[in-house]
């Protein structure tokens, strides 16, 4: 479930990492290796150990088991003040009797970096979330926004090794939140920082990082890019979790696909046909039904189709010739669906 | 809500009503230091600041009021210290016990004041008392503070509950020491909480009587047992009017700003 890295590569290694509260074991047995530079998302729906994981790193949680290294060094036993990584919170965090400027400089502050370096590199950090001016301000005089970018600056500020993000963009409202995703991206580039973050939001997943852990239940189900994590989901609940499963099981499998198994195909690579004869291609599969519902979206639709071998099929078609009138009228409709089949995967269940 | 025209006038005359019948001998009081006539007659004789004068060169009154400063002082630095480390044990630990440490600590506040007064009478002299140390200054500030603890434990307590740990763990994660992190964050959050407990403390402290008279010794006057002992006298009576005056206004203005700094800590 994990590649070896070299040592020196390596920014966060977590090996056999537990933790349990009382009989609950959120976390039950992590290895995972980040490497430097890279910007990595935990991604898993609440209560799947996600967020304990990423708070064993930042030193507020004591593992049950198993070891958590910082740049090849054995960080398990130290207190938060003693690891070089920062957190941008959840809630922010931000200390409501300090103005802005005395926030962002805090780190610096109580490692007694003389104070002209301070203000220098807090104005700087300011400047690269795009607040220089609010020095003076305090937290409650902010919006949402503006405070999220104050804990970025104040975690960044001090440069450290691995940036931890407690679903940073979560208190935020939709559209502010696919800006921050944008920046949030440039801003790794520019400070070329290990970014590791920890989100519910597979999309936000998917768009923001290099790799992706996808844990569910304490455990991490897969590792891998967005594509492979996409594309090629290892088991079940990542098919489910990222994305939308189509799950092809049991006798429908044997039906359709010709072997026993559990399989899967994304809405986007199968297509509908209405013609029900004809012809299908040689590296095609394909499988007759009905169309159940017919849900417009604007750019695509979402048809969903009760396969005549038993499982319900979602396809999403690009609206490229139809409009409304037309998709909605195919109700009740009996389809054909044909794929690729270098499109349909394995999944363990 | 909307209540029809005589309930809302019948509510109203309530509230002037009981409001009255709080504050208007409280300002009699008031009024009657200044008034020259030594029977206090009804309407006031004439204005003077006599009796203001003679209070102020009263040695007695000098004294007692200086015996409570410092029992106040006393029984607030106590308080202070007990209270405030009292309410993070019991808000941030779990530990076998809790609730009922939790509940014995609010207690003394509502227990009767004779109670505690015979109580802790009994207790000083059977054990201080073999050791040299007799009723006094001392005992009246151990005593006062066994219910000032109450009213700073509170208010620390709550201002806990409101900051939650994460500014102590972003404080831990920008690299300070858990010393430091107190210093810098948790203490100036708290800070308000703490005035505003430690004035209530003093002012509980400043009018008790009760505990006072079962705790001090014989030579040792607070300013509420010298208007005790010396409201029956009828040639001091103006005086004692004044210093009812005096502790009228001392007792609401520390009222006042722990009102006023709880009300303002909540815009954090």
């Amino acid at each position: 479930m994990f590649c070896v890295m070299p040592d020196q590569n390596v920014a966060v290694r977590l090996r056999g990492l537990r933790k349990s509260f009382g009989p609950v074991e959120a976390v039950a047995g992590v290895d995972l290796d980040i490497a430097d530079g890279e910007f990595f998302a935990m991604l898993g729906p609440s209560g799947s150990g996600k967020t304990t994981v990423l708070r064993m790193i930042a030193g507020f949680e004591t593992p049950t088991a198993g070891t958590v290294e910082l740049g090849g060094r054995d960080v398990t036993r130290l207190a938060p003040f003693e690891r070089d990584v920062n957190t941008v919170f959840q809630d922010y965090a931000l200390f409501p009797h300090m103005s802005v400027r005395e926030n962002v400089e805090y780190g610096l502050r109580v490692k007694k970096v003389p104070r002209a370096e301070r203000r220098e590199r807090a104005a700087e950090a300011l400047r690269s979330v795009r607040l220089a001016g609010f020095e003076q301000r305090r937290p409650a005089q902010l919006s949402g926004g503006q405070r999220q970018r104050v804990a970025l600056a104040r975690a960044l500020v001090n440069r450290p090794r691995v940036l931890l993000l407690d679903e940073p963009l979560g208190a935020l409202d939709l559209k502010l939140r696919e800006e921050m995703q944008v920046e949030l991206k440039e801003l790794q580039r520019r400070v070329g920082i290990t970014f590791l973050f920890v989100t519910h939001d597979q999309e936000e997943a998917l768009t923001m990082s290099d790799r992706v852990a996808v844990f569910d239940q304490g455990r991490i189900e897969q590792v891998g890019t967005p594509a492979e994590v996409y594309e090629r989901p290892s088991t079940v609940f990542v098919a489910g979790f990222v994305g939308t499963s189509n799950l092809i099981s049991g006798e429908a499998a044997e039906a359709v696909l010709g072997r026993p198994g559990t399989f899967s195909v994304r809405p986007e690579k199968l297509r509908l046909v209405l013609d029900l004869d004809a012809p299908v291609g040689d590296g095609d599969h394909s499988a007759t039904g009905r169309i159940a519902e017919v849900v417009y979206a604007g750019a695509a639709t979402r048809f969903v189709v009760d396969l005549d071998a038993g499982p319900r099929i979602v396809v999403l078609q690009q609206n490229l010739q139809v409009s409304s009138m037309d998709v909605t009228g195919l109700r009740e409709t009996r389809v054909r669906l044909v794929w690729d089949r270098r499109h349909e995967f394995s999944v363990a269940s | 809500m909307n209540l029809s025209r005589p309930a809302r006038l019948a509510l109203r005359l309530a509230l002037v009503l009981g409001l009255g019948v709080i504050y208007v001998p409280l300002g009699v009081v008031l009024l009657n230091s200044f008034n020259s006539d030594r029977t206090f007659a009804w309407p006031p004789a004439g204005f003077t600041t006599r009796w203001w004068g003679a209070a102020w060169n009263s040695a007695g009154v000098r004294d007692a009021l200086w015996t409570s400063v410092q029992a106040g002082l006393g029984a607030t630095a106590i308080a202070l210290v007990l209270g405030t480390m009292a309410a993070f044990a019991v808000q941030r630990y779990r530990f076998f016990g809790r609730d009922t440490v939790s509940l014995l600590i609010v207690l003394p506040i509502a227990l009767p004041g004779i109670v505690t007064g015979i109580a802790l009478n009994n207790a000083f002299r059977t054990i201080l008392e073999p050791f040299g140390v007799g009723l006094g200054l001392f005992t009246v500030i151990v005593g006062h503070a066994t219910f000032c603890v109450v009213t700073v434990h509170n208010n620390v307590l709550a201002r806990l509950r409101r900051m939650g740990a994460g500014a102590e763990e972003a404080s831990a994660d920008l690299g300070a020491d858990t010393f430091t992190t107190f210093r810098l964050v948790t203490f100036p959050m708290m800070r308000s909480a703490l005035l505003a407990g430690g004035l209530l403390a003093f002012a509980l402290s400043f009018d008790e009587i009760i505990v006072t008279t079962f705790t001090a010794g014989a030579g040792v006057r607070t300013l509420p047992i010298w208007i005790f002992e010396n409201l029956f006298r009828p040639n001091q009576a103006p005086v004692v009017n004044v210093v009812a005056a005096a502790l009228i206004v001392l007792s609401v203005v520390p009222i006042y700003l722990a009102q006023r700094l709880s009300g303002t800590a909540s815009t954090h």
